[in-house]
């Protein structure tokens, strides 16, 4: 695969709102000449708040790569100090940015599959253009599972646009009731691949599943990083094997990361 | 004018210039060298290599702090021997000098590292014995003046390249630490590691860290850096490489005039990733305005 050069960028907003309590939808651009090639869907970027008593980037994942307007959509949950500062931004407010990081999902792979995407919760974003990125490959079945705390239901919308998609709540107010697993069951969904990115109960529990129906799966996993390009070790994730980095048993997730097999990790 | 003169020297080896990179912050470099040519830089300083792979502490090993941030990371790293393999064979490739922090458990650990280096290209030894994220080790030869002593005696021994201790700031006296490591044949000292601190999410009611405790690092170390490396200058004549936040030139020649002989660039690489080149171009910048004819002349130089 082609390797974009990652670099420290300025972002200009085109658009920041909130979708649902304290989730917000950051559209952010590049400046002439500084967008990247190519991005991958499960690729993620450091996201600077403009809080100078913040030091580090945010990991932000990318829910959707507009080329057309060589800019990025992130959606976030506006949780610390750093993410409430970076909802505090406003159109045609500026930011910096280090992107774009971290290996993202081989679509190549799932090319004429029957794919199921499962998120929760802040981990629905990522799956947004995955979904996009899928659909577009022919002969591949695309079907979006989204798991919510309640009815509302952001981003949902975007994906009935492009794939068959359905709801479950923690609280039974909107879709299934249930998480995405409890859902996938009731709906007896099977696939060939399914692709995960939530919390670490959610992804044990997806793992789960796609070992009775002999999926493959994939998942993409959150850590607290310092550089995002593999230099530190602060963000690692138990692998199964000796890694190939520090031929031990962790493998950075801002590098080898955030996607990995689900059955290389230990979850 | 001519162009002022960058280099440096420290126990007899040469840098083009004064500026390296903290170890534990630029891994061998390879991360960060598509972000700056490390052609330009005084020196790649590595993270600490051990004798065997160490896997490290468990996650979470980073936070942020107010103008910082804690790193509780335990020396992560694939021994010495694909170090050497992979690690040394790609540093080698670039016109810069190479220095290998070194850590260990026990002293035989360390002096496994240090023997095992000895034949391969490596210009200088960089001995961790501050490291506050690992149980046994590290820090626990940093903080005693005699078991600094005598581990840099017991390395001095052996050694084939300069060595540099790296000093602690986690005591009461620095400048008794640092004269335990000149007096043990130390050839310079690389100061400060980071700060033990702490902190606690207060919604969880948890520690921030698995480890409880991590390394202070980033701007929010800086002045403690720069008052232990003008005491210890003070207290030594081996040279010194100065470290703790330095996030510019501005910053860099702080510790320049306090009096060390070379900088590093640590946390702040994660912030700007172009940190290391630009602070060389930024000391360059100084010379010039200033008319001051070398780098060289700055070293201590505060009234």
């Amino acid at each position: 695969m082609m390797e974009t050069a990652k670099k420290k960028t300025r972002m200009r907003v085109l658009e920041n709102r909130e979708l649902a309590e304290g989730i917000y939808s950051l559209l952010a651009q590049y400046e002439k000449g500084q967008a990247p090639g190519e991005v991958r869907p499960g690729q993620f970027a450091g996201l600077f708040p403009p809080d100078p008593a913040c030091m580090l980037m945010r990991p932000i994942s990318i829910c959707e790569w507009r080329r057309d307007l060589s800019a990025l959509r992130f959606v976030y949950r506006a949780g610390g100090k750093g993410t409430r500062s970076l909802a505090s931004l406003k159109r045609g407010d500026e930011f910096s940015m280090l992107g774009i990081l971290g290996n993202g999902y081989d679509t190549g792979s799932m090319a004429g599959k029957d794919v199921l995407l499962m998120g929760g919760g802040i981990g629905i974003p990522p799956m947004l253009e995955l979904a996009k990125a899928l659909t577009s490959l022919p002969g591949t079945r695309v079907r979006a599972l989204m798991g919510y705390r309640n009815e509302e239901l952001f981003l949902f919308e975007d994906f009935q646009k492009v794939c068959e998609a359905y709801a479950a709540t923690d609280d039974g107010s909107a879709g299934f009731s249930g998480t995405v697993t409890d859902a996938a069951r009731a709906l007896s969904l099977s696939a060939d691949v399914i692709c995960a990115c939530g919390p670490m109960p959610m992804l044990r529990a997806v793992a789960g599943l796609a070992e009775e129906m002999d999926a493959e799966c994939f998942i993409s996993l959150e850590e607290r990083m310092a550089c995002g390009v593999g230099a530190c070790l602060g963000c690692v994730a138990k692998t199964r094997e000796v890694d190939g980095h520090s031929h031990v048993k962790n493998a950075r997730v801002c590098t080898e990361g955030p996607v990995f097999r689900a059955r290389d990790v230990e979850i | 004018m001519n162009r002022p003169d960058l280099s440096v020297n420290i126990a007899g080896v040469s840098f083009k210039n004064p500026v390296m990179t903290a170890s534990g912050t630029f891994g061998s470099g390879m991360e960060y060298g598509q972000f700056v040519d490390l052609n330009r830089l005084g020196a790649v300083v590595t993270k600490g290599v051990s004798s065997v792979p160490w896997p490290g502490n468990p996650t979470p090993r980073v936070t942020e702090v107010t103008s910082g941030m804690l790193n509780a990371i335990g020396l992560q790293n694939p021994g010495v021997e694909v170090f050497v393999e992979r690690d040394l064979a790609f540093l080698k490739q670039f016109d810069t000098r190479i220095i290998v922090n070194v850590c260990g458990r026990t002293e035989e650990e360390y002096l496994a590292v240090v023997e095992r280096l000895a034949d391969e290209p490596v210009d200088m030894l960089e001995i961790n014995v501050s490291c506050p994220n690992v149980k046994e080790g590290a820090i626990a030869f940093g903080q005693k003046p005699e078991a600094l002593y005598r581990i840099t005696r017991r390395i001095k021994d052996i050694a084939r390249q300069p060595v540099i201790m790296k000093l602690t700031p986690n005591v009461t006296d620095i400048a008794e630490t640092a004269r335990a490591a000149e007096a043990g044949g130390a050839d310079a000292l690389s100061m400060i590691n980071t700060l033990t601190g702490m902190k606690i999410d207060v919604e969880k009611r948890t520690f921030v860290l698995a480890n409880k405790t991590g390394g202070l690092s980033g701007p929010a170390i800086r002045p403690v850096a720069v008052r232990m490396v003008w005491q210890a200058s003070q207290a030594v004549s081996i040279p010194i490489i100065g470290m703790g936040g330095i996030a510019s030139a501005e910053d860099a020649l702080e510790f320049i005039l306090a009096g060390a002989s070379a900088v590093a660039a640590g946390a702040m690489n994660f912030v700007n990733p172009y940190l290391t080149e630009e602070i060389a171009d930024g000391i360059e910048a100084y010379l010039v305005r200033h008319g001051i004819g070398s780098v060289r002349d700055l070293i201590g130089a505060v009234r």
